[in-house]
């Protein structure tokens, strides 16, 4: 009889021995030590995790974890999620992204994603910023923001309010974390990951390149100030006073998770003759 | 003498029930042995748009349409100079209106068609509750000999869930309209049927026969967006996936369905869309996903008039270019095409098949003359072809999903299995997986992904080949049954011709359409495309015959047998 307790899985064995391509000082570092420590909190098993992304810095993530993985193309993380985790209900989806391949190419899917409420956990690196294609504006990047070449007046229309859309839109976990405090985000994740359906994990992820001031910023700004609750019209009154820099889980509904497919009750022979004349 | 086929044609307004009315004809004809086939032609209106159901009816399956119209039957002329065009007439056919809707539409009169005047609106005024399509479905199971008792029973069975009013007004109108017959004559008379006894047929439309070919394949998973003439597929597929333990999701865009899919096809299970033009022009991108990530996954694009929302609702063969060229890149994959209604069912297991043995998306080209369409056939075989992916069970150090094999195929390693992880890319990548630019690591994957598809055995179902003589017709898709028959009467008529009729379309096998023109010198092309992407495709990749013509027209008007019997006859006068 083996009597051997089975070895933990260490953060450091959800990891690949693939060099991340970020910059040195990225938010998006402090993202997969949070992910890969929550992973290692669940003990969840590596075969039967899969991590699922578009395009953009945040979105090499799952070539970084020892996870399954599927990297995408831009803004399309969140259906191939979903398709993934419909036909293998047994296993833990993670999504992982930033703002423009969520809030921008992907808008549409992180909304109807939010009502389908598929058992999937969606972090998403916020930075204002597309640091990929060398410093745009993103959806979440201030109307007056002057950076970019493309924009030089700014983008001149107000930024997207990732979490009152998806509350709006039905999430039933929505939380708020920043990259400065990797075990905050650990703990929203490992709860993300334990809630049934959709769930939302906004991280605050300084671009240390093209929006250096971010990194002061956010941790000068950010405040644990949220308690989850469970009355939607609670959260959504905060949310209309939120300076966006408040963190923690904000709101935990009870809406039931998108079903998995049913057990098959026919052949492929009584469906066929119902074909005869 | 007897004819082996009669062709009927039934209009009038949307709304007035002139498609339940032919598919109720189809099912009175098939009671009496009869197969046959019904087309859709309708504008984009909801209701109140016009409206045809036509109509072939044969001794034996009936797989494209036939030259001219031997009854029309008008149940109103409203708007009947849009579609006038699809329904040819001649001076030996008979045309049926109600004298209440006014004179014969020049349209309409100029074909030289005799006139039978029958008060249909009059006669359903008899029956409480009575409708003029139901009239004009007695009237022509008169005239075509077929027999009230199995109208009585078919329209029976379709009100099965109605009330009796409901059943009594139509069944009097159906008798109504079987007594007032009598001043038509039909054209021709329907020779007795042919079927072999004990033979089991089925009456499905050319969508629900995909749908039944996908889940031959083993498709359990299902992501769309409803698109016009794609839609019905995806209704027969939400009904009976369930039953099968599988799942359809109504998607949020075709963005979402192809992804969707991409990802159950990652967990393992086999996956499909279908859509039409529009919807694969926008899923491009992510078909490109599936090539480069070597996701197994099937599209199945009915096709309509383009480009842009073109003519949604009538068939056209113009999406050809895109379905083999749309993807950027160096994008090799599989484009299949059924060539009848009762080959969608195995030209759609066909293409899980293939997608599933090589991990590629396959697009197969379907059009609205063929989903839209219902009909009566042989019940199909039972095909033994499930693809089964290669896959990669045994924990490995380092395991390589996009491992350079001989024959192009890597193992698959599916979420789930211990020490295999692994992630799938978009990016190029090195055989593990690692996103890479350097060129040997491109080159290598680009020819693997390549070398999978020229490879592969694709046995004898890359064409159906009929006939021999050194004039071949080469054609795809729908329009084939309207070239067998050409080369079939033609036949009769002492000339020898071939038809080849491909069902894969891409990668090209040069060696074996070469082979299927040994002692060919003259060659028709036929497709339903205005700028012959057919033609252009063949001459880019395969050697055809310096004797090589086409004959080519965009939709919506079917190409029929005649027309194309002209063209091979011309090819036969050239010097």
């Amino acid at each position: 009889m083996n009597t051997t307790e089975p070895t933990r899985l260490t953060p450091k064995q959800y990891k690949s021995d693939i060099k991340p391509v970020w910059c040195k000082g990225c938010g998006d570092f402090s993202v997969i030590a949070a992910i890969t420590r929550g992973l290692s909190q669940l003990q969840l098993p590596r075969e039967n995790v899969a991590f699922v992304s578009g395009i953009g810095c945040s979105s090499r993530i799952p070539a970084y974890s020892a996870v399954y993985g599927f990297h995408g193309v831009h803004g399309r993380a969140l259906p191939i999620a979903t398709g993934l985790k419909l036909a293998r209900p047994e296993l833990t989806v993670l999504v992982a992204g930033g703002d423009g391949d969520g809030f921008s190419i992907g808008g549409n899917h992180f909304m109807h994603s939010c009502r389908r409420n598929v058992d999937l956990t969606y972090v998403v690196m916020d930075n204002s910023v597309y640091g990929m294609t060398k410093g745009q504006a993103s959806p979440t990047t201030a109307s007056d923001w002057t950076g970019s070449k493309l924009t030089p007046e700014g983008p001149g229309m107000p930024p997207f309010r990732p979490l009152e859309i998806a509350l709006s839109a039905g999430a039933n976990f929505i939380s708020r974390a920043t990259a400065n405090d990797p075990n905050g985000m650990a703990e929203q994740i490992v709860e993300a990951i334990r809630h049934p359906g959709f769930s939302l994990v906004h991280v605050l992820c300084p671009c240390v390149t093209y929006r250096p001031e971010q990194q002061e910023l956010f941790k000068a700004r950010a405040h644990a100030d949220w308690q989850s609750t469970t009355e939607r019209a609670e959260a959504m009154h905060r949310l209309a006073d939120d300076d966006g820099y408040t963190t923690g889980i904000l709101y935990q509904g009870d809406r039931p998770a998108f079903m998995p497919p049913p057990e098959p009750r026919a052949t492929l022979e009584q469906i066929e003759t119902e074909f005869r004349i | 003498m007897d004819s082996t086929s009669i062709s009927i044609a039934l209009s009038g307004s949307g709304g007035t029930g002139v498609m339940t009315a032919g598919s109720l004809l189809l099912d009175v004809a098939a009671r009496a042995g009869y197969y046959g086939l019904m087309t859709r032609t309708l504008g984009p209106q909801i209701r109140g748009g016009e409206a045809a159901a036509l109509m072939r009816l044969g001794v034996a399956e009936v797989t494209g349409p036939d030259d001219t119209y031997h009854v029309l039957l008008a149940l109103d002329w409203g708007n009947i100079e849009r579609f006038a065009a699809e329904i040819p007439l001649n001076a030996e056919s008979i045309v049926i209106s109600d004298p209440a809707h006014g004179p014969v539409p020049e349209v309409i009169a100029s074909t030289g068609a005799r006139l039978v005047e029958i008060p249909l609106g009059a006669l359903a005024a008899t029956v409480a509750n009575g409708r003029p399509n139901m009239v004009a479905l007695g009237v022509l199971t008169a005239l075509l000999g077929l027999n009230l008792e199995h109208t009585t029973a078919v329209v029976a069975a379709e009100l099965a869930d109605r009330d009796d009013e409901t059943l009594a007004a139509s069944l009097g109108a159906v008798q109504a309209g079987f007594s007032a017959a009598d001043p038509c004559v039909c054209p021709v008379t329907l020779a007795p049927p042919a079927r072999a006894a004990g033979t089991p047929r089925w009456a499905l439309s050319g969508n629900e026969a995909t749908g039944a070919g996908a889940l031959r394949g083993g498709v359990r998973f299902v992501a769309a967006y409803p698109i016009t003439p794609a839609t019905d597929i995806l209704e027969y597929l939400a009904v009976h996936l369930p039953r099968l333990g599988g799942a359809l999701v109504q998607a949020e865009d075709e963005l979402a369905s192809i992804n969707m899919i991409l990802g159950s096809s990652f967990g393992g299970t086999p996956s499909l869309t279908a859509t039409s033009g529009p919807g694969l022009a926008l899923m491009t991108e992510s078909i490109g996903l599936g090539i480069a990530a070597e996701v197994p996954v099937v599209i199945c694009n009915v096709m309509r008039g383009g480009p842009s929302t073109g003519i949604p609702t009538k068939s056209e063969q113009s999406d050809l270019n895109i379905a083999i060229h749309g993807v950027h890149g160096d994008a090799p994959h599989v484009v299949t095409a059924p060539t009848s209604i009762s080959d969608c069912v195995f030209t759609t297991q066909w293409s899980v098949h293939l997608a599933e043995c090589l991990q590629v998306p396959v697009i197969t080209l379907s059009d609205q003359a063929m989903g839209q369409a219902r009909t009566v056939i042989d019940a199909p075989a039972i095909v033994p072809l499930n693809g089964q992916r290669k896959l990669a069970t045994t924990t490995v150090e380092h395991y390589e999903r996009y491992e350079v094999t001989a024959d192009g195929i890597s193992p698959m390693a599916l979420p789930g299995t211990p020490g295999l992880e692994y992630t799938a890319d978009g990016l190029e990548h090195s055989p593990r997986g690692t996103p890479s630019t350097q060129a040997a690591h491109h080159q290598e994957q680009l020819d693997k992904r390549q070398r999978k598809l020229l490879q592969f055995d694709y046995g004898p179902f890359w064409a159906d080949i009929a006939g021999d003589g050194d004039i071949a017709i080469l054609t795809w898709g729908s329009v084939t049954g309207a070239a067998m028959e050409a080369a079939e009467r033609l036949r009769k008529g002492g000339v020898a011709v071939k038809v080849i009729a491909m069902r894969l379309l891409s990668p090209a096998l040069p060696d074996r359409l070469a082979d299927a023109l040994v002692g060919v010198d003259r060659v028709l092309v036929v497709e339903q495309s205005h700028s012959q992407q057919f033609l252009h495709y063949l001459r880019g990749h395969f050697a055809l015959p310096a004797r090589t013509r086409t004959h080519a027209r965009p939709g919506p008007v079917s190409i029929r047998p005649a027309e194309i019997m002209a063209a091979v006859d011309d090819l036969f006068q050239e010097a």
